[in-house]
């Protein structure tokens, strides 16, 4: 295909010709991406390779002058052997599993319940949508005043509804209901954003495929098992790609909502990883740890996203 | 008989899925709501068992949320002149009296400097980068734009031990400079996603009838792109936008005074007692509210917002 600009430029005099060129595209996208790449370089792989290579020492960053070792491996081999970190990582997938699964369930539901297009669907989706944009931070600390025991919202609710004395439990005290609490909390505000996207998936899918399916006589039941579950998966499997790295970093809303506790009953990772790195200043120690949680959440989603290029290409 | 389809749901159905998401959402909403009222609540109607629904409202949260106060005894208090304004009888009638402002303001007043500083900034590189991507052939095009992406992977607190050290030694700790170029480097790989897909969407043919007719290169990108992705560049805007407003980890992590912002300060407001819920709950409506209002304008972008611009509706 002859370039449109090539033939304009050719047929012009010279000096018209540099004009319309000014700069060589070549050098134009370099000029446009180079910033970009530059501060990702500086502020995001600098970072990383300078936390690789702290990984291997001993440095404590509050005390700066401290003489620095090379440890080789040993913070990684200290780490894969601390029971510890296994019990905080079975907390994460504890979080990372369940979230997923109340979120996919209700989400989809959700999404199929709005796709029958009842009237005023626009207005409660926007207004369902309002928890995932908010602040996790501030809504985060916020849970915990619905959450007091005795007088909190929940508490009252619970008791109003199940009967159980409000003073009976505690749902961020101890007694196994914390895990379940942080939960609750991130299901609340995450579920619009499954939501949003297997609506996107029902939406995508043509009407005539189910009209064919009728005149074929397939029952509601099987179309929805054979038609509308296959071809909104990919979009499900998206939102649950999303979710899941966010929620194996997750940090803000826990951490103001339970701190880790009670005792270490909701550490997850992320959080252990900042007491470490910014309350006990091991600083080369818990280099290790992050590379670690970084090269898990990597891989894992490398898998994943091999499964899903599978699913979508059927 | 009019156009029927057999696949439209029938009139039962859809009643029963109004009815049940109508009820989602009522619920989705309480606690947004218990945010707002409580912030009317006064400090023992706000702790009150059974949770009051009905209430004198009383606007204690939001004049403890700008003040400090400092408790008077009762012997100085008939000594005190009477209270001048409105807002020092609400401090008087909880027994105390305004030692001064408080730091909400300008924790706020951080958060739109950096909010709106680091999205500038996450703009113009973004539009750069997401213009070349789209338009010229750029060497590991694919690789560049998936390492763009995979920086976001990144848990925040792996980077955040050597961005303190370094900040430390460059002296941007704590400055606002500082938390800019953090969350432009946060953010841009979503303003680079989002923008290509939207510049992406721009018909060429405009452009190359411009550099016909004599605009240069970047006049053409200047003059007929820019102002064909104004839309897109507004949502993007508003999307890298609500993530530095709400960005946590990084904050208390990095900053701790002159530039911290408002959601690690919310959090250590205190009252008699332990957390003063009525001024936590005034401090964030205040924060809450933009994004809220935000959100209802990008409702059509939404979907394309949160997943880079995977799915696009």
């Amino acid at each position: 295909m002859p370039n449109p600009i090539e033939a304009a430029a050719s047929a012009t005099p010279r000096a018209v010709a540099r004009r319309i060129r000014g700069l060589s595209d070549r050098t134009i996208a370099w000029l446009f991406v180079a910033p970009t790449i530059f501060l990702l370089l500086a502020i995001n792989i600098f970072p990383l390779i300078w936390t690789v290579r702290l990984s291997f020492t001993n440095f404590a960053a509050n005390k700066p002058n401290a003489e620095v070792k090379w440890v080789g491996l040993r913070n990684y081999i200290r780490i894969l052997t601390d029971d510890g970190i296994w019990a905080n990582m079975q907390t994460t997938a504890h979080f990372l599993l369940w979230t997923l699964f109340f979120q996919v369930v209700l989400g989809f539901t959700l999404a199929w319940l709005i796709n029958r297009k009842f009237k005023g669907n626009d207005l409660l989706t926007t207004l369902i949508v309002l928890p995932m944009m908010l602040s996790p931070a501030v809504v985060g600390n916020f849970w915990t005043f619905l959450y007091q025991p005795q007088i909190g919202l929940v508490n009252y609710v619970v008791e109003v509804v199940t009967g159980t004395p409000a003073s009976s439990f505690s749902m961020l005290g101890p007694g196994g209901l914390a895990k379940w609490s942080i939960v609750i909390v991130d299901t609340w505000m995450w579920t619009p954003f499954v939501m949003l996207i297997c609506l996107a998936g029902l939406r995508s899918i043509p009407d005539y495929i189910y009209e064919a399916a009728e005149v074929d006589r397939a029952s509601k039941w099987r179309q929805f098992w054979t038609l509308t579950v296959p071809m909104v998966l990919p979009f499900l499997m998206l939102a649950v790609l999303f979710r899941g790295i966010e929620n194996f970093k997750m940090f803000d809303m826990v951490v103001l909502l339970t701190g880790g506790g009670p005792g270490n009953e909701t550490l997850l990772a992320s959080i252990d990883l900042k007491r470490e790195a910014f309350e006990k200043w091991r600083t080369g120690y818990s280099s290790a740890y992050a590379i670690i949680l970084f090269v898990t959440v990597f891989g894992l989603a490398s898998i994943y996203v091999k499964a899903l290029n599978k699913v979508k290409e059927r | 008989m009019s156009a029927y389809s057999i696949t439209e749901p029938t009139r039962r159905s859809k009643w029963v899925a109004a009815l049940l998401v109508t009820l989602y959402t009522v619920i989705t909403l309480l606690p947004l709501v218990w945010i707002i009222s409580t912030g009317f609540k006064s400090g023992q109607d706000s702790i009150s068992y059974p949770p009051k629904v009905v209430f004198q409202p009383s606007l204690e949260g939001y004049v403890n949320l700008f003040t400090t106060r400092t408790r008077v005894s009762s012997d100085e208090f008939g000594n005190l002149p009477p209270p001048a304004t409105w807002y020092d009888e609400i401090v008087r009638d909880q027994g105390m009296v305004i030692a001064g402002p408080s730091r909400f303001g300008e924790r706020f007043l951080n958060s739109v400097i950096i909010g709106f500083g680091s999205t500038f900034l996450s703009i113009v590189l973004g539009t750069l980068a997401a213009y070349a991507f789209s338009r010229f052939k750029v060497p590991l095009k694919d690789d560049l734009l998936f390492f763009i992406l995979s920086t976001r992977m990144m848990p925040p607190i792996a980077v955040a031990i050597p961005i303190f050290l370094m900040y430390r030694s460059l002296g941007l700790s704590d400055t606002h400079l500082g938390m800019i170029l953090l969350y432009t480097a946060v953010n841009i790989s979503l303003a680079v996603w989002l923008l290509k897909g939207f510049i992406d969407e721009i018909p060429r043919e405009y452009e190359e009838a411009a550099l016909i007719d004599g605009y240069t290169r970047f006049q053409a990108f200047r003059k007929v792109v820019l102002p064909q992705a104004a839309t897109g560049i507004a949502s993007t805007a508003i999307f890298c936008l609500i993530f530095a407003w709400n960005e946590y980890a990084f904050a208390v992590l990095l900053t701790s005074g002159t530039a911290q912002t408002a959601p690690p300060f919310i959090p250590t407001i205190i009252g008699v007692g332990g957390q003063d819920w009525p001024a936590v709950a005034a401090g964030a409506t205040i924060f809450l509210l933009p994004v809220m209002i935000f959100t209802i304008l990008l409702r059509k972008h939404l979907l394309r917002g949160i997943t880079f611009g995977a799915v696009r509706k």
